[in-house]
């Protein structure tokens, strides 16, 4: 473990308040982030962006303690606990908290409060230079667009020479142009500081792109770390919030695995139906549990042929069944599956029920997790 | 006699110096009411809130008492200046006081709740202390619930009654507020004067509101008593 690493070990409980219907919640993690980038991935409600108000110092934890290299910032043995002020990490938050009286080049040299006002200005305007937004200086947040808002948070986090950085969901609302930009600033800033980077996403090509590790939350628990490519193709923990996501869910016994390729072949239940999945870390012969949501599956009334999609399944049409704009299909193709349509779709292709038809589903539609 | 200019000049000066003071003492108040967790914080409130429910003559008799020559207050100010509070407008600022008190602590503190958390937050992680915080992303997030508490308690103050009479009596120059001076008027059966001086008033007093809800037309606050 290198000294500059951010050791973090904390347990965080609030009881929940009654009339806010807030569930009592519970955060209990342990990890340290090397100087670099650390995904934090996870489900929202996971309590990613808790843990990142933890170690900003703007909820003090139940138990536990923070620290990087020497500098303890909280450990609740000794009651040590720095103010947010005194921590200097960077933490641009997921609302962005850009402050409105204020013109982006203001907001950009807050933090440089303890510079005189001419070195201030000075590198103020050198990183709004770097970042490309040079030209809004002298415009409110009010009047600039939401990825240049995402940039001017991120230069007014960066320009205050952090020890470490916070980044909550600091891409999620941009288009993927504006959002790799983004990711090529933060890449070529990480190289000349070294410090940890912590980086709340739940877009699994964020991950890819930045990962060198990553570390899965879920329900306020670490539930894997490790490399992206690693953590993220084995099998998730099932979890009420990921079921409630699939409207199918087999039960997938794995018949045989193929590495080159990524992939592994599972037979559904007892049926004589295979599908093509994505390869997790698991046994030949192991029960594994595949999701597929019913809006992934394609339906086809002739055979289809040229496709990439790996997995076609012959089947007949079982039920159709209009809820409100939609239609509700179920084909048997040796297990049950549900499909979602359009009322064109339905129109189009004449489906009724007893109609020979055939499913198409891509294999990184199929979600292993571990039951 | 038509307006009673003395009396009219009297009572500016004394809902300037209270609205003044208030807004020195008022804001640090508030911002305690505003970002303070302690249990016990509900006492405070109720007893800010207390003037606006509380009859003004039992304020004023309250006020009276401690101002008067048996209480600590009382000796202590009459050890140094040689007379009692009591009666004079030192005495009337202190009543005047406590009795707009909620008119400018509500709408400063209203606004602070108001001023959203993550700017807080952004600031303190970049390094700015509770203080810079409050001056540089409270106090400018807040500025229209500030001139209106200023302005209610102003107007509150312009337009008080009970107190003044019990703390204050009807000194004239010293005490006689424009409220006493159209009591005084419609006793005497003078109701000319007491319209013109009453409408003076009001139409001072309905100015200062538009001010207020042109500025704001979201700040709401609590009905007066008087």
């Amino acid at each position: 473990m290198s000294r500059t690493d951010l050791r973090v070990s904390v347990r965080h409980t609030f009881a929940g308040n009654l009339a806010a219907k807030d569930q009592p919640f519970s955060l209990q993690v342990d990890f340290s982030a090397a100087p670099g980038f650390t995904i934090l991935f996870g489900p929202s409600g996971a309590g990613k962006t808790t843990l990142l108000d933890c170690l900003a110092g703007l909820i003090a934890p139940t138990q536990g303690s923070i620290a990087l290299a020497e500098r303890v910032f909280f450990n609740s043995s000794d009651a040590t606990n720095l103010p947010p002020q005194r921590r200097r990490i960077g933490y641009v938050l997921q609302e962005l908290g850009l402050f409105p009286h204020m013109t982006v080049a203001e907001n950009v040299g807050y933090g440089l409060f303890n510079l005189p006002q001419r070195s201030r200005l000075e590198r103020a305007s050198a990183i709004l230079t770097a970042f490309g937004i040079e030209s809004l200086a002298q415009r409110k947040p009010a009047e600039i667009s939401g990825g240049e808002r995402q940039r001017v948070a991120l230069a007014r986090a960066l320009v205050t020479d952090p020890v470490a950085l916070l980044l909550d969901e600091p891409l999620a609302a941009l288009d993927s142009a504006t959002k790799t930009k983004i990711l090529d600033d933060l890449r070529i800033w990480n190289r000349s500081h070294q410090v940890p980077i912590l980086y709340v996403t739940h877009s699994r090509e964020e991950a890819f792109a930045l990962g060198e590790r990553l570390v899965i939350l879920e329900s306020g628990r670490i539930v894997d770390q490790g490399a992206p490519h690693a953590v993220l193709s084995a099998p998730l923990q099932e979890t009420v919030a990921q079921l409630a996501g699939f409207e199918n869910l087999f039960d997938a016994i794995v018949e045989s695995q193929h590495p080159d390729r990524g992939t592994m072949m599972c037979r559904l239940g007892s049926s004589g139906v295979l599908l093509e999945t994505p390869l997790v870390r698991s046994q030949i012969g192991e029960t594994l549990r595949i999701g597929i949501r019913a809006g992934d599956i394609l339906l086809s009334v002739a055979a289809p042929t040229g496709l990439s999609a790996r997995n076609v399944l012959p089947g007949t049409m079982k039920l159709l069944e209009q809820r409100d704009v939609t239609v509700r299909a179920v084909v048997d193709c040796g297990a049950a599956f549900e499909v979602l349509l359009t009322l064109a779709a339905r129109d189009d292709l004449r489906l009724a029920a007893g109609r020979q038809v055939w499913l198409v589903v891509k294999t990184y539609s199929c979600r292993v997790m571990r039951p | 006699m038509a307006i009673d200019w003395q009396a009219f000049w009297l009572t500016l000066r004394l809902a300037a110096v209270v609205s003044a003071i208030l807004l020195l003492i008022g804001v640090p108040i508030a911002y305690w009411l505003a970002f303070s967790c302690r249990r016990g914080k509900f006492l405070i409130e109720a007893l800010v809130a207390l003037p606006i429910v509380l009859p003004p003559t039992v304020l004023g008799f309250y006020v009276l008492v401690a101002l008067g020559p048996h209480s600590p207050l009382g000796r202590v100010w009459e050890s140094l200046t040689g007379h009692t509070l009591a009666f004079t407008f030192m005495g009337l600022v202190i009543g005047s006081i406590l009795y707009s008190l909620p008119f400018a602590v509500q709408p400063f503190a209203a606004s602070f709740r108001a001023v959203d958390r993550r700017l807080v937050s952004a600031s303190a992680v970049l390094g700015a202390s509770p203080w810079r915080t409050f001056r540089r992303i409270i106090i400018p997030a807040s500025r229209p619930g500030l001139v209106a508490g200023f302005a209610l308690s102003f107007a509150h103050t312009l337009g008080e009654f009970g107190v003044v009479l019990m703390v204050g009596g009807n000194i004239p120059g010293v005490t006689r507020t424009v409220s006493i001076d159209i009591f005084d008027q419609v006793q005497s059966s003078n109701y000319t004067s007491a319209n013109q001086t009453a409408l003076l008033l009001l139409v001072l007093c309905f100015g200062l509101l538009a001010v207020v809800y042109s500025l704001n037309p979201r700040v709401r606050f609590v009905g007066a008593s008087e």
